[in-house]
């Protein structure tokens, strides 16, 4: 679980720091259990989940610098000189601490990328249009700096991109493939279901393509319909030997990206796209990692649990006000009771291996659990959540585990109102769990 | 195209980083004519296949002076090699798909017929190509001297089986040491990853003289891989040369008619920019010296090549297929008598001098071959299997630091799964059916009791 600062046990600063230094009191980032009042609702544009000062990009939690000159994939014990934050890097940036720079998701995983591609000089990055910069913009001017044969385009072929980046990585490359969205991952399912993930283990260890990693934006947009919209990550929770990774921020997006990039697994990397300039952070601009398999309790709270990961992360937060301070229409259903509701808001951010540690502690001491995502609910993450978590508390458990997803439908276009977990759904989802 | 022809003549590496479509114009209406063209295959008739020996073992009347002079320079040890390995293969397939009829392995497939597109390939590549396969080319890795030992250990799935810890099925061969990728059993998938694997040849600073080589059946060219995979090394180069062994009628039951109504695979390399060659792939040595002019166009253009070996398999698909339903025994017959690629390379060598071959060495190689196939397999036969928990091993990298002590090395559903195995072997290990499978394991219910 990482609830830490990012800096050694017993460390101290100097009493200029703002912040008392302990592992056990993680920033809070919703105002949503304090009694003070919020004037409007936040979204993503002003969400309380996102670090938009320096400082508090600095104070990341579990976030780790990586300054050594070459980072390639796999950890060799000696070569790892990760290090937390030290008092050095909080000072200011003209006095030589860490820079940041305010990115939105893509400018962060163009950093990420820009980073990979710099320090190890066997990786390569590609797919369909991404030498003039891709259509979400992620690899602008890479191939103008790092060359053609580096960041170039691939013919228009899921199932090419991902055997191409198999094989570039059973050769011990470093492959980052981009599929254009994730509704257009299908064709090469064969390729990361039969073969990226089950390479290891079917050779005995003698070969592996841990070195590859896939990149796709994921889930709703406003628009998308049926084949710009899709949230496939269930799809691949039976592919064992397949890591799967949401981010939620850019901060996260670099993280965990440089994190999947040189994990020496083959990592499918979600993004959603609907972030991609609407969250806008802090991003420290040297090469740091965040940790894979780890959720992140993004605010602590002792009455129900909420596990969420990507988009719906910000609408949990939007219901989350309303709960506290209902707008006049909703008054008169939210319950006077639950306005005052402690809620601990958990980020998942690995989807394969999830951490269920994190989650059991939670719900352990809540006795309620709400997972929310977008994809549909039938063989969903959330069911697999909701059948660990009553195996594992069954006998904490207060209420059912309550599945907030998208409905057992394709993303009908004209219906993403309503298709989605939306503010009203997900206050609906804890006042019934609450009033079970 | 003037940018063909450049990039042909730059034998230089690094003048090819340019491999990508941005130098490529292609502009279909630099040509126009007065009437439409239509047209639905790249050469009148068909595309021939390249001979040189005949079903006699002689060489053929009317080939080409400087092919009979490349056949006739050729090192006769070398020739001699192709030839002992071909005359092994059938008897390890002979052993081996028995034993799987008297239930001692679970699965076998043969290569009866296609030893000379195999061993006549394997022989034209160095010894450090990486090698991509499908499930037929036993034959590259015997050349390569595989140990039979690795060979029997992974059929049997014995403790000593590093290639797949006893986790594919049988003939699911694979070996770093002799750069021969694990086969799968998903058809093509290898396609497009051997395109990955040449262009990272391509960047590989002491690899330029290193090729990769492909091998699919005619049938699995029908998968969409074949088309992504040729297609892909087409644009974004890399020394690769695919070979596809067209063993003339039988995906399983299905005839190349229900296959394809195009001219075979060959027809298809033009139509992605690659050059392509078909060769008779029952003429060993046509094999050989076309594979090896493959090869070095491969290398020196940076590029993919396709080869189309024409051949015929003589032996049923699998053990789990009997291929008297869907044709003749006789038809089979008469290929195994009259094209035989081991008679051919035999005849020829006997013609070139007693000294390369002859009925005493002959016997000499089928005797050492059977006792050394027998040996290991008996050694084999005797093994355990690996230990119970390398079913839990390789799903991921092993975790290192804090994490992995954690879970001995193991993320976490697999370390909790294997918990739970544990708990129920220690309580339930002792009935009769989990008791008798246990003892096949190595260290068996003991092993168990430390996890």
């Amino acid at each position: 679980m990482l609830t830490r600062t990012a800096l050694p046990r017993g460390a101290t600063l100097a009493g200029t720091q703002r912040r008392a230094l302990s592992r056990s009191a993680p920033r809070s980032y919703s105002p949503a259990n304090s009694k003070t009042a919020v004037a409007l609702p936040p979204t993503v544009a002003n969400s309380s989940l996102l670090r938009t000062s320096r400082d508090d990009a600095l104070w990341t939690p579990g976030l780790l610098w990586r300054d050594e000159e070459h980072v390639g994939v796999g950890r060799s014990e000696e070569a790892k000189r990760d290090r937390e934050l030290k008092e050095d890097d909080l000072r200011p940036e003209e006095e030589g601490g860490r820079p940041t720079e305010k990115m939105n998701v893509y400018q962060a995983i163009r950093s990420a990328l820009h980073t990979v591609l710099t320090k190890d000089s066997s990786s390569l990055v590609f797919g369909e249009d991404v030498s003039f910069g891709g259509v979400f913009r992620c690899t602008m001017g890479l191939a103008d700096q790092f060359g053609q044969e580096r960041v170039f385009n691939t013919p228009l072929t899921e199932q090419g991109i991902a055997g191409f980046g198999i094989g570039l990585s059973t050769m011990g490359h470093t492959a980052v493939a981009e599929m254009q969205f994730a509704d257009y991952i299908f064709p090469a399912f064969d390729q990361l279901v039969n073969e990226a993930a089950k390479y290891r283990y079917r050779s005995g260890g003698m070969f592996n393509c841990g070195s590859l990693t896939i990149r796709s934006p994921c889930s709703a947009v406003g628009h998308g319909g049926l084949y710009h919209s899709q949230s496939p990550e269930a799809f691949f929770l039976q592919a064992s030997g397949l890591k799967i990774v949401v981010p939620r921020s850019p901060i996260q997006a670099k993280g965990l990206l440089l994190s999947a990039i040189r994990d020496p697994n083959p990592v499918l990397f979600l993004e959603p796209k609907i972030l991609y300039r609407s969250a806008v952070e802090q991003v420290p601009t040297t090469d740091y990692e965040l940790p894979l398999g780890q959720a992140e309790v993004l605010q602590e709270g002792k009455d129900l649990t909420i596990v969420s990961y990507g988009p719906p992360l910000y609408t949990v937060e939007t219901a989350l006000h309303h709960l506290r301070q209902p707008d006049e229409d909703l008054e008169k259903l939210v319950p006077r009771d639950l306005r005052g509701l402690s809620v601990e808001l958990i980020d998942l951010r690995t989807i394969m291996p999830y951490d269920i540690e994190t989650i059991v502690k939670s719900v352990n001491k809540t006795g309620r659990l709400m997972i929310v995502h977008e994809a549909p609910l039938a063989g969903s993450v959330a069911s697999e959540l909701a059948a660990e978590v009553q195996q594992r508390c069954f006998l904490r458990l207060e209420a059912p585990v309550k599945r907030l997803t998208g409905w057992d439908t394709p993303f009908g276009l004209a219906y993403e109102k309503f298709y989605l977990p939306d503010h009203v759904r997900i206050l609906d989802g804890i006042i019934e769990t609450m009033r079970y | 195209m003037l940018v063909r022809q450049t990039a042909l003549t730059l034998a230089r590496r690094g003048t090819r980083t340019l491999a990508t479509t941005a130098i490529r114009s292609h502009t279909p209406l630099t040509e126009t004519c007065s009437s439409p063209h239509f047209f639905d295959a790249v050469h009148k008739g068909t595309i021939p296949s390249f001979r040189l020996l005949g079903p006699d073992g002689v060489l053929v009347k009317d080939a080409e002076e400087e092919w009979v002079q490349r056949a006739k320079g050729e090192d006769g040890e070398k020739l001699k090699r192709m030839l002992e390995v071909m005359t092994m293969l059938p008897i390890l397939d002979q052993i081996l798909y028995s034993s799987q009829r008297q239930g001692r392995i679970s699965f076998y497939m043969t290569g009866y017929g296609e030893e000379g597109t195999v061993v006549g390939s394997a022989a034209a590549w160095e010894n450090d190509d990486e090698v991509f396969a499908q499930y037929r080319e036993v034959g590259v890795l015997i050349w390569r001297d595989y140990p039979l030992s690795s060979l029997m250990a992974q059929v049997f799935s014995t403790a000593s089986d590093i290639a797949t810890k006893g986790r594919q099925m049988p003939v699911h061969y694979g070996s770093r040491e002799h750069h021969f990728h694990t086969i799968s059993s998903p058809l093509g998938t290898q396609l497009p990853q051997a395109a990955g694997a040449a262009y990272a040849l391509k960047r590989t600073p002491g690899r330029e003289n290193s090729c990769v080589v492909c091998y699919a059946g005619e049938g699995a060219t029908s998968e969409g891989d074949f088309h992504a995979g040729l297609n892909m090394a087409s644009v974004l180069g890399g020394p690769l040369v695919y070979v596809v062994r067209n063993n003339g009628y039988f995906a399983i039951s299905t005839p190349v008619s229900q296959q394809y109504a195009g001219d075979s695979i060959a027809a298809r390399g033009p139509g992605y920019g690659i050059e392509t060659v078909r060769v008779d792939g029952n003429d060993p040595l046509a094999v050989y010296l076309a594979c090896k002019e493959a090869r070095r166009k491969a290398v020196e253009g940076q590029k993919p090549v396709l080869v189309e070996a024409m051949t015929y398999r003589v032996g049923h698909h699998s053990t789990s297929d009997d291929s008297s339903a869907y044709r003749s025994l006789s038809a089979v017959e008469s290929v195994k008598k009259l094209d035989s690629p081991i008679h051919r390379l035999r005849r020829y060598l006997e013609s070139l001098s007693p000294a390369l071959w002859s009925a005493e060495h002959d016997a000499k190689i089928k005797d050492e071959s059977k006792r050394a196939i027998l040996r290991e397999f008996s050694k084999a036969e005797k093994e355990k299997k690996p230990q119970l928990a390398e079913m839990f091993g390789d799903v991921f990298a092993p975790v290192q630091g804090e994490e992995g002590q954690r879970y001995g090395g193991l993320e976490r559903p697999q370390y909790e799964q294997k918990a739970e195995l544990k708990r129920l072997i220690e309580k339930w290990g002792e009935t009769q059916t989990w008791k008798k499978e246990l003892e096949k394991f190595a260290g068996g219910k003991e092993a168990v009791a430390k996890w």
